[in-house]
């Protein structure tokens, strides 16, 4: 049931990011093209007659790339999303930012393992030993991702956007499951990576890019910063409103 | 060129815990001490911004900057050994304090087992009990004699905590009353208590009330904000050595501290050390800083790195078994653990504190009788409350998805009904465990990196499995619904997060022939060096380290003085 809907809402937004992209990039409202339609829709509808103010106050600057091409941005949208999909209990990750997240995690140190060691000599080691390959993050998402898109239209003639939500859902498996045949990267290294950075993206402190407005923290109930639990610690479970870092500037 | 500077009585080599404690107790006896530390300042005020799981826990914000500095791991000698080039299994201080800053302040003793080790289990057990390759010995102190060091560590921190029904024979009471409790906690208590265990609150170092030292030095209570082990505390509430020795040392005007300081190599001369030559890394000046003692408080690794790269002290040769320098590399069994889920219940699960959490030692050390089981020592079981930052704690039932529709319902809906028994398995020593140089990878410095060879033993599998069993039974008593038990521990593998308990390759003892140091932390080889840290356990035990470490410190400051006035070998 709920499936159907999701696959109605991502069909939708297909559509209007074709519009927009079409339009050549214009941005309506200042949004810019993407999963960003989400961050101005309220998640809760009630609010809607407010929308237009809503919209001039969470316009979001920080919602343009600084690393991924247009259509690696969407390609990531649409992994992240299946691996964190909306739901009954919320938001999903194209709706909380997630993709924003990952292209400015990549531009910066992380991006380029700046603080790992990268010396030479590389050699094929033990599961045990831990990640042994000379490629960094940035590096290793742009192959995946071009082996993403191969893979799909290899075994499904369209690219991995253009998918069911069933297709991509296959095609993420035989990443997981080291069913692809691709030399340069592991595949299924690089499908880890996209999973810790996705629950990373839906529920590092909305400073980053991800976790809109809290939302990934408030569907399970997890208050974000506070500065203390004395009063609570003792008693039974109790929902406290979340607290970003902003709030504490 | 080495620009040489003024001798000094002392230069301390890592001010973290170890470092701190020697650096106040000798400043306050008027020696002068040079504390040389590679990284950089740090102060309570930069902790501001600290609620950050992803900076803090993921990015590793105070921990070593990997890309100058690792260590290369095989699981055997016929492996190759490649570089640890993520964090994973253990995090490395770095920066005031080290370690010391972002840890969690569970703060236990060691038992009087630990340290007569081979000579209990012999007489016990026979000498049958311990396999040939396993070298374990005594540690040269006993419990009693190391007693009084233990309390003044936690005078110092203010450790929270009550008696430990199973213990060793305490001196005094803990300075502060223990922690508060959850309901979770107290579920634990009433089903250990059910089974006729012995539970008892965690020993904590953050603090239940305001304290003030013996030092004079006063501190807040901690607030239970959740964002402790892998960050620095915003209230000064966690003990670490920047709120506590260091400004003790810098008080008294005798401690010259200077960060951004990489020691590379310990000097030496006809059989006694003459200072250390390091790097001023803002700079890259190389400096020479001549001492009358030289003491090496840099962590296990980094404290054999500098003695084997420094040509000091006798290297392990593991086909032999001779030699001292890396021997005896230690860890810590963790993993022989269990999660329960709560279908009807609902815990505060975000909030918590480094320390905070009910304890068990019914099945550590030799406190239960080892005859029918084959291995030796065990753990204590605990259930802590450490606040579940969301990130990382995700749990879902064994063999769910671990992506998709399920996965986010899953670990949605488990988050706050879940609660671990978990176990913190001691660690015996091999002859083929130890810590040497990489012939191949080098630092930043171009300095050979340590190589690890370790690997969990039949010893550590058995132990995981029974410790898994019993935190099972605790889960099963608190009424969990459906229980997940660790099966098999497996190989040992560097990349998922154990425990920072690395401990060996300076170990201490009572015999120069089988140990590097005596029990004031003293290389036998060299009278005016000390190498203070858990580098010195011969093994380790079923309980965090740092008490131990902090013990030991006292202890060691204590012998340098001695020495300082005397000279020679202390013991
Ligand atoms: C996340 C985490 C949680 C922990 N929780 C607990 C716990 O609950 N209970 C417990 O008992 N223990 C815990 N520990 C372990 C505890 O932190 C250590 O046992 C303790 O800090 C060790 O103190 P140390 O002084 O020996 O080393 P460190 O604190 O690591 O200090 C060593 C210092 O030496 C410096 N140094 C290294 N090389 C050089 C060099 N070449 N030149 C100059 N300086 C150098 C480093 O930068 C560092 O500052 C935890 C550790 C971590 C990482
Ligand atoms: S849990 Fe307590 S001791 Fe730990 S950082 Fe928070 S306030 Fe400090």
């Amino acid at each position: 049931m709920s499936e159907e809907k999701n696959n109605d809402q991502v069909e939708k937004e297909n559509l209007s990011r074709r519009r927009f992209l079409r339009n050549s990039g214009i941005a309506v409202g200042g949004l810019a093209v993407g999963g960003v339609i989400g961050s101005v829709i309220p998640w809760n509808a009630d609010t809607a007659e407010n929308s237009e103010q809503q919209q001039k106050e969470t316009k979001n600057y920080n919602h343009a790339l600084m690393y991924f091409n247009q259509s690696e941005f969407r390609t990531i949208e649409a992994a992240t999303e299946r691996i964190f999909p909306q739901d009954d209990n919320g938001p999903g990750a194209r709706e909380l930012g997630v993709a924003f997240y990952i292209d400015h995690q990549l531009a910066g140190s992380y991006g380029f393992n700046a603080r790992d060691y990268m010396q030479p000599p590389f050699f094929h080691g033990e599961k045990e030993q831990g990640y042994q390959g000379r490629l960094n993050r940035r590096e290793i998402y742009r192959i995946g991702i071009r082996e993403l898109q191969n893979y799909s239209h290899q075994n499904y003639d369209s690219g991995f956007t253009e998918l069911s939500e069933e297709d991509q859902d296959k095609v993420l498996t035989d990443f997981a499951e080291e069913k692809v045949n691709i030399t340069t990267i592991s595949p299924s290294n690089f499908f880890l990576l996209m999973r810790s950075m996705t629950l990373e993206g839906v529920y590092s402190d909305p400073l980053y890019g991800g976790n809109k407005d809290m939302d990934g923290w408030k569907m399970r109930d997890y208050p974000g910063n506070q500065m203390n639990y004395t009063e609570i610690i003792e008693g039974d479970f109790k929902e406290i409103p979340p607290n970003s870092l902003r709030d504490h500037m | 060129m080495v620009k040489k500077l003024p001798k000094t009585d002392v230069v301390i080599v890592g001010v973290g815990w170890a470092g701190g404690i020697i650096a106040s107790e000798l400043t306050k006896q008027g020696l002068n001490v040079v504390g040389l530390e590679k990284g950089q300042e740090r102060a309570t005020e930069d902790y501001y911004m600290v609620h950050d799981e992803l900076r803090y826990a993921l990015r590793y914000e105070l921990m070593q900057d990997l890309s100058k500095d690792t260590l290369t791991f095989r699981g055997n000698e016929k492996m190759r050994a490649l570089p640890m080039r993520q964090y994973g299994s253990f995090l490395l201080g770095d920066g005031l304090g080290g370690a010391g800053v972002h840890w969690n302040g569970q703060t236990f003793r060691f038992l009087p087992y630990d340290f007569e080790i081979r000579s209990k289990t012999i007489e016990r057990y026979g000498k049958n009990k311990i396999p040939a390759d396993m070298t374990i010995q005594d540690w040269g102190i006993t419990y009693d004699e190391l007693e009084p060091y233990f309390d003044k560590f936690e005078k110092m921190a203010g450790i929270s905590g009550e008696e430990n029904p199973l213990g060793g024979k305490r001196s005094a009471k803990y300075p502060t009353a223990p922690m508060k409790h959850s309901p979770q906690m107290r579920m634990f208590k009433e089903a250990t208590e059910k089974l006729n265990y012995h539970p008892y609150t965690m020993p904590s170092a953050n603090l239940s009330e305001p304290y003030e030292n013996p030092d004079g030095i006063s501190r807040a209570a901690c607030q239970y904000c959740a964002f402790c082990e892998r960050f620095g505390c915003e209230y000064g509430a966690k003990a670490d050595p920047v709120v506590t020795v260091i400004p003790v040392a810098k008080q008294t005007g005798k401690f010259d501290l200077r960060t951004h300081s990489w020691v590379r190599r310990i000097l030496h001369k006809d059989g006694k050390a003459t200072g250390v030559r390091y790097t001023d890394v803002t700079t890259g000046e190389e400096i020479e800083q001549p001492a009358d003692t030289v003491v090496v408080t840099s962590y296990v690794f980094n404290n054999v790195k500098l003695l084997l790269n420094s040509k000091i002290g006798r290297p392990y040769d593991s086909s032999t078994g001779k030699g001292v320098i890396g021997k005896n590399y230690a860890y810590q069994v963790v993993k022989g653990s269990a999660v329960g889920y709560f279908e009807d219940e609902k815990f505060n699960n975000f909030a918590g504190a480094g320390a905070l959490g009910m304890v068990i030692d019914d099945f550590n050390g030799d406190n239960f009788d080892h005859s029918d089981v084959d291995f030796i020592h065990g753990g204590y079981l605990s259930l802590t409350q450490t606040g579940q930052r969301p990130i990382q704690n995700n749990p879902i039932p064994k063999e769910s998805p671990t992506w998709g529709k399920k996965f986010k319902e899953n670990s949605l809906r488990y988050i706050n009904k879940t609660l671990s028994v978990s176990a913190m398995g001691a660690s015996m020593p091999y002859k083929q465990h130890y810590l040497d140089l990489d012939p191949v990878y080098k630092d930043t410095f171009g300095d050979p990196l340590i190589r690890m060879t370790y690997d969990f033993k039949d010893q550590d599998r058995n132990l995981a499995k029974f410790t898994a069993k019993k935190a099972e039974g605790i889960l099963k008593e608190m009424g969990a619904d459906k229980i997940d038990t660790m099966e098999e521990l497996g190989p040992y593998n560097i990349t998922t997060y154990q425990s920072t308990h690395n401990t060996g390759g300076v170990i201490m003892g009572e015999d120069p022939e089988t140990s590097a140091i005596n029990n004031y932390s003293q290389m036998w080889d060299m009278d005016n060096l000390f190498v203070v840290g858990a580098s010195s356990f011969p093994h380790n035990s079923g309980y965090n380290p740092t008490d131990t470490v902090g013990a030991l410190a006292y202890r060691a400051a204590e012998g340098i003085v001695k020495y300082h006035k005397n000279g020679g070998l202390l013991v």
